[in-house]
């Protein structure tokens, strides 16, 4: 039998305690979670990214009272769940600020979540011991991603209607399986009932479940290694008496002010969308999908929201001229395991041959599948940053100034892509969103390369913080 | 209104910066002529929306319904349930009834070849780069011209070969485009330069175009009826916020004292 448990409180608190770990959850989360003294701006990012989490679960639950999943015409000859939708609008008391709190919300996360992944590529946070944290960050993403793509669908609009026709057709181009494939994620042979509703499953239950597990297990392990800094520097390298961090603060209270902070001054800019521009300008609810789905008219241009942009870009940009640039890049890469040997002898030979199939396999499929591949692992490269990053320091204060450049080439590159991804496709935005492409996976796949060299400016042994 | 054209600009600009030049998509899904400006001081205009409501249920009502407004609704617009019975209700529906078309579905698919469309939300659906959909009904509804060309005989300048005939004809009567040629990078094309009128209607063009601009208030209010309450909440949603911040931020300054 266990030991006796030592309960410090007594009263209501300690009876819960003495049955459930309320006072060490407590400590190890809040109070004693030491966190870096010196976060900045960018460390709002991830707290809003859990306000905005609740803000969409818990308008969400509303929505989901009144919105109907049905693809059939009413009376009037409109889609019910379009229609649905306009009787939140309208009929539902604050149902429109509900739905315009929803719709606004999906926007804003991709805003903090993008933010939030920004931060974590300049500071070197995904670096050992957290490749993990990053690795669920990822995970999350891609969640966000499907969450984002299947409620798009639910107001059942045209460009709902539309996009996920587009979405859904490119698993057509799967080699092999691919038809089959798309019928069986549509469940019928065009986007219709079965997949308003299996959407709307998706998108009520299932994702939102990985998600806020995924969550969960984002922060579980942020508090098992401790948060990284603008510095890059381990605080728990220096301790005082007690075993604390001298660099670290408890994050309650000063960091749970601090993001309330936060919080009021996002409120403020979500509040100026939701009650003077929901649809922003058309990039937030888009004026075509005031438009009931109509499956016999086809927009003359069929754009995604902005947050799927850059990928949609990067897609597009994959033509069956451009796939000699990925053969290169195989070339070149069975080059590499031939040069630097980076696992051995036997791993030189297994990776040539991975790379000369590949080259091969880059022309003899259809440019379309590869195109799907690109917008994918555009998001799956990701995952290996950790492990790309040859960096000896971590965060980009110390890294040489020419690598400060080639980030913020990536950053405005990826605001390129994602303003060419709302355009139709034009001869000049190809040949720009190509470069684009080239450049986004250039800056990933030759880390390995580019991140250790230069002069590095010296790490200090302690954060740099001004008092205020 | 204003503010989603002042985002859009905006973000327009942001990328004109980054030296894009090329329009964007919203842009070009615009139509072919430019927009003129509808007065949007009738968005808060009683009589004018009332006066909307009442050419729409007159002479729009017949094929095109606004199916997610009720008729009860329309009290929103300062009208009493004795006024909206007895003036407004012109088919057999009762008070807190959809406002439908009067022609069956069913009826205008077969005579027409398509369903009339339902204009609950036409004045958000229209909008583009070009303009609000309030200018686009705004202009759309006064650029109708003879076009022998047409199977209804008319045509018109925002919506080229529309299907719909000149429903307001004898109001505004009945006007000729004359076109100019253009030609830009070697080829030829025809833009519209002018509207002259062959038959005067029994309005006066002035009276005409305020006519439409209450059918157009009418309309916008039915697309997006709650978006002055939505502002007027807006702004004291905004007052609070600035409010919790100023103690937010103090409250977080008085912690971070002690950090040195």
């Amino acid at each position: 039998m266990a030991a006796e448990k030592q309960v410090q409180a007594d009263g209501l608190l300690g009876w819960v305690d003495r049955r459930f770990p309320l006072i060490s959850l407590y400590k190890t989360h809040l109070s004693e979670y030491y966190a870096p003294k010196n976060f900045n701006f960018w460390y709002f990012f991830g707290s809003l990214a859990m306000v905005v989490l609740g803000i969409q679960i818990i308008t969400g639950i509303f929505l989901v009272m009144h919105y109907k999943p049905d693809a059939s015409l009413n009376a009037a000859g409109i889609p019910v769940a379009f229609a649905s939708v306009e009787y939140i609008m309208r009929e539902v008391p604050f149902g429109w600020l509900i739905r315009y709190m929803h719709s606004t919300g999906a926007s804003a996360f991709f805003v903090v979540v993008f933010l939030h992944m920004f931060r974590g590529l300049m500071y070197g946070s995904y670096r050992e011991p957290r490749e993990l944290i990053w690795i669920f960050g990822c995970m999350i993403f891609l969640c966000l991603m499907a969450e984002a793509f299947f409620g798009y669908l639910l107001p059942w609009g045209q460009m709902s209607y539309w996009g996920a026709q587009v979405i859904v057709n490119l698993f057509a181009a799967v080699p092999l399986i691919g038809p089959d494939l798309a019928i069986w994620i549509r469940g019928d042979f065009v986007v219709g009932d079965a997949t308003l509703n299996r959407f709307f499953a998706f998108h009520v239950i299932a994702i939102p479940l990985v998600l806020v597990g995924l969550v969960a297990a984002h922060i579980i392990a942020l508090h098992e290694v401790g948060s990284n800094n603008p510095d890059g520097v381990e605080i728990k390298a220096k301790k005082d008496a007690n075993g604390i961090p001298l660099d670290g603060i408890p994050f309650h209270p000063y960091y749970t002010v601090h993001d309330i902070m936060g919080f009021a001054g996002f409120a403020i800019l979500f509040a100026a969308v939701v009650f003077f521009a929901p649809e922003f300008g058309g990039y937030f609810l888009e004026y075509n999908n005031f438009i009931p789905a109509d499956p016999l008219v086809t927009p003359p241009h069929i754009a995604p929201v902005w947050y799927f942009t850059p990928f949609y870009s990067m897609l597009r940009a994959v033509t069956d001229v451009f796939t000699w640039t990925f053969v290169a890049a195989a070339l070149l890469g069975a080059y590499g395991f031939y040069r630097f040997k980076p696992f051995g002898q036997m791993g030189a030979y297994a990776g040539m041959a991975a790379m000369l199939v590949l080259a091969v396999l880059f022309r003899l499929l259809d440019a379309k599948f590869w195109g799907v591949a690109v917008m994918g692992g555009a998001v799956i490269i990701l995952f290996f940053l950790p492990w790309l990053d040859k960096s000896p320091v971590k965060s980009i204060r110390y890294r040489p100034s020419w690598q400060k450049w080639l980030y913020g080439i990536f950053v405005v590159n990826f605001f390129v892509l994602g303003y060419l991804g709302v355009l139709p496709p034009t001869p000049v935005g190809q040949i720009v969103s190509q470069l684009g492409t080239i450049y986004y996976f250039g800056f990933f796949m030759l880390m390995p390369l580019w991140t250790p060299l230069g002069e590095f400016k010296p790490v200090p042994d302690r954060v740099i913080f001004q008092a205020h | 209104m204003n503010a989603t054209k002042n985002i859009r600009t905006l973000i327009a600009s942001a990328a004109m910066v980054l030296g894009l030049g090329a329009a964007p998509a919203l842009q070009a899904a615009g139509p072919a002529v430019a927009l003129d400006r509808f007065p949007e001081g009738k968005l808060t205009d009683v009589a004018a929306l009332q006066g909307g409501a009442k050419i729409y249920m007159n002479y729009c009502l017949g094929c095109h319904g606004i199916s997610q407004v009720r008729y009860n609704k329309l009290r929103d617009i300062g009208l009493t349930e004795e006024q909206i019975k007895s003036n407004l209700i012109l088919t057999q529906a009762k008070f807190g009834d959809p406002i439908l078309s009067t022609i069956p579905l069913k009826d205008s698919k077969e005579w027409f070849g398509k369903t009339p469309p339902d204009l609950s939300l036409t004045a958000r659906s229209r909008s583009s780069g070009a303009g609000t959909g309030a200018d686009w009904i705004y202009t759309y509804l006064r650029g109708y011209y003879l076009d022998p060309s047409r199977p209804t005989g008319w045509n018109n300048t925002v919506y080229p070969a529309v299907g719909m005939p000149h429903v307001l004809w004898e109001l505004q009567g009945q006007n000729r485009a004359e076109f100019k040629k253009v030609s830009s990078h070697g080829q030829g094309s025809e833009v519209f330069s002018r509207f002259v009128n062959e038959k005067p209607g029994s309005l006066n063009p002035a009276e005409y175009d305020n006519l439409v601009a209450d059918l157009t208030a009418f309309l916008a209010w039915v697309a997006d009826p709650v978006a002055q309450t939505r502002k007027q909440v807006g702004v004291w949603v905004l007052i609070f916020l600035a409010l919790f911040m100023v103690f937010a931020w103090r409250l977080n300054a008085s912690f971070w004292r002690d950090v040195k």
